[in-house]
């Protein structure tokens, strides 16, 4: 028998020093006692003797994940938890994937550890309650804590990280931290009663945490798997618990028999005041009250999937008339048509088809984004043919106002809107149509039709011909 | 009025902000005060303390004042309601906050207030302590802002940069009953600002990823609240908006506040005590969502009449109205069919895939991987066990609804 002497309760470099040493040297895990100060000992053990082993004695290997294992379950109460992690340490030698076996006896066992070290520490960041005091060097907070685990050294660099420019001590039973605004120390276990038992703020936590409180929705049993009772004692704010619960529900009966308090004089004077300064939409004509008009449209149910109606944009003089499909998801957020990847590329080959931008207005079929939530992304839908239809209206609107020389129409949706007909985009492609309530119409491709393609010849094969249109729209109008 | 002292303050403003059910302070970036000024932030937010309704108190959650000219009829600091009123300066909330966050019970502030004078002017004021708390106190805890859809894009854009998160409450799940209840605001200048935020938001990382100066715009995202049970709206069309407000903003959550009765409630709204359950099936269905895989189509399908069902989880609705596809061998089926299963979560669906790797598994690992093999065990196949009929028996339902169930919260008067 091996006794080991490690310095404190959670010393995780101690044990893995010898244990390096006493996995190399082939010593079984039933001849190592390990021994903390304070912990059970056992009468008859031998001395601790470590083995001698040269350094190059061989390899030890293990995953990052198994010290970030063994470093949590140190810090576990249990008393057999350094035997526990050797026989590990052995076994993984053979079995490196062991970690994964989740529901092997060994590590079911280490992980449950590591998970009330973890769940300790969190507490211990949660229910420290600090009590300042004046000292020769200015105040200083001073807290005092009992924890469950051994899980003072894990969660002090916490502290320091949060209050580096205070000076602090945390007193537990087992162990104190102390940080002096420098550095950290430690010292033995202390009382309460060398605490501080009150603070100039308690009065007001415990205000707060009695007004926050909404004693309509009593959930006892959720306050107490949480905040285990267990650490109520160090909680200023206990306190106020046993009177809460017992008058939450007289007061939310009171709230539900009181009958309607209404200060209606005072209210009626206010909201006056407020109907009167709400700016009233100015009765514009032209586009820009055609714009402000659409944007409370109803006449098909798209609106209630989408943020907001986007219009059209263009200057009122504008002689070409380009129609897309529908605002996308970037359209939809910004309010504006085209300012998406799609817009981008059009704007591109406007410009290398040497059409002024000023000289075109652009707008979409359908004025509303159609889309299907699918966890974080919106789905793009086509419109269909009544959607079409109902946001016809609008395009009629904006024609009539425009008086365009030459319509563009891109992509199928808008064939459809603007004719009513279903063509091919394909084969009608650089032909002009004619529309019931507007004039001729050219049919070329919707821009987001060239994002879409793949391989980089089609791509560049794609936008000359998009190009080619553009100029040829140009060619049709300015000749 | 008479002068109230800041105790008092305190009780009132804390009784008026305690309806807005977020608390969270995860998911921001990581800080500390190692090179200076106070506070800290990890990846996850820590609960301080837990009030007797179950809630986290993570944040010192606050009104800045609760007088408001608006006269939203679901909340008691209604223009028309005459509770008691207070207003704290910005610089009484600074002093709290750091008073509070020194002796830790606090991760930090959530402010927000009611309407006064202006959208412009209150949204101002609440900048104003997020300003005062980053840059005269160094604070670097968590900052909630609550923001005002109607201010100024200016005063959003230097809310975003002192602060972790931004909320902006969509209230109600109906357009109509927003028009109706809340006569003052409008659902799309909501939506809109939500639009907006979504993009400087994105706009803010992508200058991130050019150079790491460049400022962090709300790094723990934006969420919202919806008030449930105060109109008629069914849980289908809950789940619904929520799904449109997920996928269109980006939320980091979407809060269910089940409607409370509200000192002088008036006469328009339910008279009773807050839907409790429903409002925690409609958490279980927003989790399937957002964890699970499943689309909104799926969870509204298993509805009756357009309401989840109170007795029995939303997954195991599911599992029980598609017995066909169970049971599932959870030797073999695929991470999505995992996640299916009554009773397994996204952890252990995924040590179990791990684990599979090497061995196969028999029920007694399952009963360790979970703590509800109970649920589970007619709906799974292992390499030693099959349920055999018992997924199809027509007792399934009885033998998988808890009996513990309460006939909803009216046993708590």
């Amino acid at each position: 028998m091996i006794a080991v002497d490690l310095e404190h309760a959670a010393d995780f470099d101690g044990w893995r020093s010898a244990a390096r040493r006493l996995a190399m040297a082939g010593v079984a895990p039933s001849d190592v006692q390990w021994r903390t100060p304070g912990g059970l000992r056992d009468l008859f053990a031998a001395e601790a003797v470590m083995p001698d082993v040269s350094e190059n004695g061989g390899e030890l290997r293990v995953s990052r994940r198994f010290v970030d294992l063994a470093e949590r379950v140190v810090c576990h109460r249990d008393e057999e938890r350094f035997a526990l992690l050797y026989r590990m340490l052995l076994r993984l030698q053979e079995q490196p994937k062991l970690l994964e076996l989740v529901t092997d006896d060994d590590v079911f066992r280490a992980e449950n550890m590591a998970k009330a070290v973890r769940r300790e520490r969190h507490k211990m960041t949660a229910f420290v309650r600090f009590r300042e005091v004046a000292t020769e060097d200015g105040p200083a907070f001073v807290a005092w804590f009992e924890p469950e685990h051994h899980v003072v050294r894990l969660t002090a660099p916490f502290f320091v990280d949060r209050f580096a420019a205070m000076r602090w001590s945390i007193l537990t039973p087992e162990l104190c931290v102390h940080w002096d605004r420098q550095a950290l120390s430690f010292t033995p276990g202390a009382t309460r009663d060398l605490a501080p038992d009150d603070d100039r703020l308690e009065e007001h936590w415990r205000t707060y945490y009695a007004h926050i409180f909404n004693p309509a929705r009593l959930k006892i049993a959720a306050m107490k798997r949480e905040m285990p009772m267990r650490y109520w004692k160090n909680l200023p704010e206990s306190s106020a618990i046993p009177g809460l619960i017992q008058s939450a529900s007289r007061a939310s009966e009171g709230m539900i028999a009181a009958p309607a308090l209404v200060a209606a004089k005072r209210s009626a004077k206010i909201l006056k005041q407020v109907e009167a300064a709400r700016p009233s939409a100015p009765h514009v004509g032209g586009l820009e009250g055609l714009r402000q008009e659409a944007a409370g449209c109803k006449r098909c149910p798209l609106w209630s999937n989408a943020t907001q109606t986007v219009f059209g944009e263009g200057e009122a003089n504008a002689e070409l008339l380009f129609v897309g499909e529908q605002p996308g998801d970037k359209e939809d957020l910004a309010g504006r048509p085209f300012v998406g990847p799609a817009g981008q590329l059009f704007d591109r080959a406007l410009a290398d088809a040497g059409i002024d931008r000023t000289a075109a207005y652009v707008t979409n079929s359908v004025k509303h984004f159609k889309n299907e939530p699918r966890g974080k992304r919106r789905i793009h839908k086509s419109p269909n043919v009544s959607e079409i239809n109902a946001c016809r209206w609008w395009i009629e609107q904006e024609a009539a106002l425009l008086k365009p020389k030459l319509t563009i129409a891109m992509g199928a949706t808008a064939i459809r809107s603007l004719t009513g007909e279903s063509h091919s985009v394909l084969k009608t492609r650089g032909q002009v149509l004619a529309s019931p309530f507007l004039g001729d119409v050219f049919v070329t491709v919707h821009p987001s039709f060239l994002l879409r393609l793949q391989d980089e010849a089609d791509k560049r094969r794609e936008y000359e011909a998009f190009v080619a249109d553009l100029s040829e729209v140009r060619r049709l109008v300015y000749g | 009025m008479a002068q109230l002292d800041s105790m008092a303050k305190l009780a009132v403003l804390a009784d008026a902000a305690k309806y807005d059910a977020s608390c969270a302070s995860s998911g921001t970036s990581k800080r500390h005060s190692r090179d200076g000024g106070l506070g800290s932030t990890e990846g996850m937010g820590i609960c301080h303390s837990y009030a007797p309704d179950g809630r986290c108190i993570s944040l010192l959650k606050l009104l800045l004042t609760n007088h408001c000219i608006y006269d939203c009829l679901y909340c008691v600091n209604r223009v028309s309601s005459n509770v008691q009123r207070a207003r704290f300066t910005p610089e009484e909330v600074v002093d709290l906050t750091i008073g509070f966050y020194k002796r830790n019970y606090i991760e930090g502030l959530f402010l927000s207030s009611g309407i006064i004078r202006t959208p412009d002017y209150t949204m101002e004021q609440l900048v104003r302590v997020a300003r005062l708390l980053r840059e005269d106190h160094g604070f670097k805890g968590y900052i909630h802002l609550k923001t005002i859809p109607d201010a100024d894009p200016r005063l959003l854009e230097e809310a975003g940069l002192y602060a972790d998160r931004l909320s902006i409450n969509v209230e109600l799940p109906r357009e109509e009953s927003l028009t109706e209840l809340a006569p003052q605001k409008d659902s799309r200048s909501i939506r809109k600002a939500m639009g907006g935020l979504r993009l400087r938001m994105e706009e803010g990382r992508e200058e991130r990823r050019k150079s790491t100066r460049a400022p962090r715009f709300a790094p723990a995202g934006q969420s919202t609240q919806m008030i449930v049970g105060a109109d008629a709206a069914p849980d289908s069309e809950i789940i619904r908006t929520s799904a449109t407000l997920y996928s269109g903003y980006h939320l980091k959550r979407v809060y269910y506040s089940a409607f409370s009765p509200i000192p002088g409630s008036p006469t328009a709204l339910p008279s009773q005590t807050p839907p409790l359950m429903r409002e925690h099936r409609l958490y279980q269905a927003d989790w399937l969502y957002r964890f699970y895989e499943f689309s909104v189509d799926e969870i509204v399908a298993s509805t009756t009449d357009g309401m989840l069902d109170l007795a029995l989880d939303p997954k195991m609705a599911w599992a029980v109205s598609h017995r066909d596809r169970f049971p599932i061998d959870v030797n073999r089926a695929p991470r999505e069919m995992l996640l299916r299963i009554p009773g397994l979560g996204v952890k252990s669906v995924d040590k179990m895939i791990r684990m599979r790797r090497l061995a196969a598994l028999r029920l007694a690992d399952v009963a360790r991987l979970t703590r509800s093999l109970k649920t589970m065990r007619p709906f799974i196949v292992t390499l030693d066990w099959h349920p055999g009929a018992a997924t199809d028996a027509a007792g399934l339902v009885a033998c998988v609804t808890p009996k513990i169930e309460k006939p909803l919260q009216l046993s708590l008067f």
